[in-house]
């Protein structure tokens, strides 16, 4: 029992000391951790900005509707790449690159998937302005497509 | 290189059998690889629960708006919630690095307090809904709404099942490579869910709430 759990720790450090190398560039003290106390703190304090400052804009309305949306969005992209970064601590080097090929893929899955929908729904909703009963029709009709 | 580099220091630590090492190492890289993909194509999933939350998200059919049912101080104590557990995990998960057995149990533990809490707001918000007879069946605005946001409340459930799960293992049989690798997937797993709130927030309360 005793010598497999020294097994066990040695191929431990070692897993680690090979996946520090994945994240040399965040200079982290110890080996094997994954983020610093810093990072989380960084993160942490980032991320309730980014969130503290979207709940003011929408609670106080400080700006018109249409403006405010755009910038909700902004704050969203920014603060998901802030939890990318400090919090699953994401880098171009994770599992020698392949993690990150897997996240841009998602990505790009992602935005057509988003923005096609959008797009094709909101002409299908121009199209069909004049019957609002058709209107509704039409959008679960061809929701339920795909 | 490093690669190299690391097997080499691995047959001076096991001694022997430089197979044995090789077979416990890349399985770990393996299931970290994996779980991420795992979270991706959970990604997947969001991301159509969100496209029809953008496609039906105005479709009240005569029914209640956004602006009229999200209570954002409610929202807002939710995401200050998602937001401390994933720092709170990110202490314990510091902690189990530092092979502190005692200590990593109690982060996990207040992680999960905050979890719960999480999922009381939404629960009871949830109830509150269909009382006012504002249930999923209500219109195509509902349906997506209770849809996205369920999903992703049932995430949380499950993720808090697997994290007393680890409480418990963690308790019982250290913290070994085994369970340090547990914790690294399920810590993946739950900054994702944060990551996941964050959009879920912002395009569905903060942007529901505007006229």
């Amino acid at each position: 029992m005793s010598d497999h759990s020294t097994h066990a720790h040695g191929a431990h450090g070692h897993a680690h000391g090979h996946d520090d190398h994945g994240h040399g560039g965040h200079g982290h003290d110890a080996p094997g951790s994954h983020g610093s106390l810093k990072d989380y703190s960084i993160g942490f304090i980032l991320s309730v900005i980014l969130t503290a400052i979207p709940f003011w804009l929408v609670m106080a309305k400080v700006l018109p509707p249409a403006t405010t949306g755009y910038v909700l969005l902004a704050f969203a992209a920014v603060q998901v790449v802030v939890h990318m970064i400090y919090f699953l601590h994401m880098n171009s080097t994770n599992e020698h690159g392949w993690s990150m090929m897997a996240t841009i893929f998602t990505v790009i899955v992602l935005v057509i998937m988003m923005a096609g929908s959008i797009w094709v729904m909101y002409h299908m909703n121009a199209n069909m302005m004049p019957g609002m009963q058709m209107d509704t029709d039409a959008v679960h009709g061809v929701h339920d497509m795909p | 290189m490093s690669e190299f580099t690391a097997t080499n220091q691995a047959d001076n630590v096991v001694g022997d059998s430089s197979r044995y090492y090789v077979t416990e190492h890349h399985p770990e890289n393996g299931t970290l690889l994996g779980f991420w993909m795992y979270l991706m194509s959970d990604c997947l999933i969001f991301a159509c629960l969100f496209a029809t939350y953008a496609v039906l998200g105005r479709n009240y059919a005569g029914g209640p708006s956004g602006a009229e049912l999200f209570e954002l101080p409610t929202v807002a104590l939710n995401t200050a919630f998602l937001l401390l557990s994933s720092i709170t995990y990110g202490f314990a998960m510091l902690a189990a690095h530092k092979n502190v057995k005692s200590t990593t149990i109690i982060w996990l533990g207040i992680t999960g307090i905050f979890g719960l809490c999480f999922l009381f707001l939404e629960i009871q918000e949830f109830v509150h809904l269909i009382h006012e007879g504002a249930g999923p069946q209500r219109s195509g605005f509902l349906t997506s709404f209770f849809a996205l946001v369920g999903t992703h409340g049932l995430h949380v459930t499950f993720g808090v099942v697997w994290l007393v799960t680890l409480m418990f293992q963690v308790g019982k049989h250290g913290l070994t490579m085994e369970n340090i690798r547990r914790l690294t997937c399920l810590s993946m797993f739950w900054h994702f869910l944060d990551v996941v709130w964050i959009g879920v927030f912002t395009f569905v309360y903060l942007m529901g709430t505007l006229p």
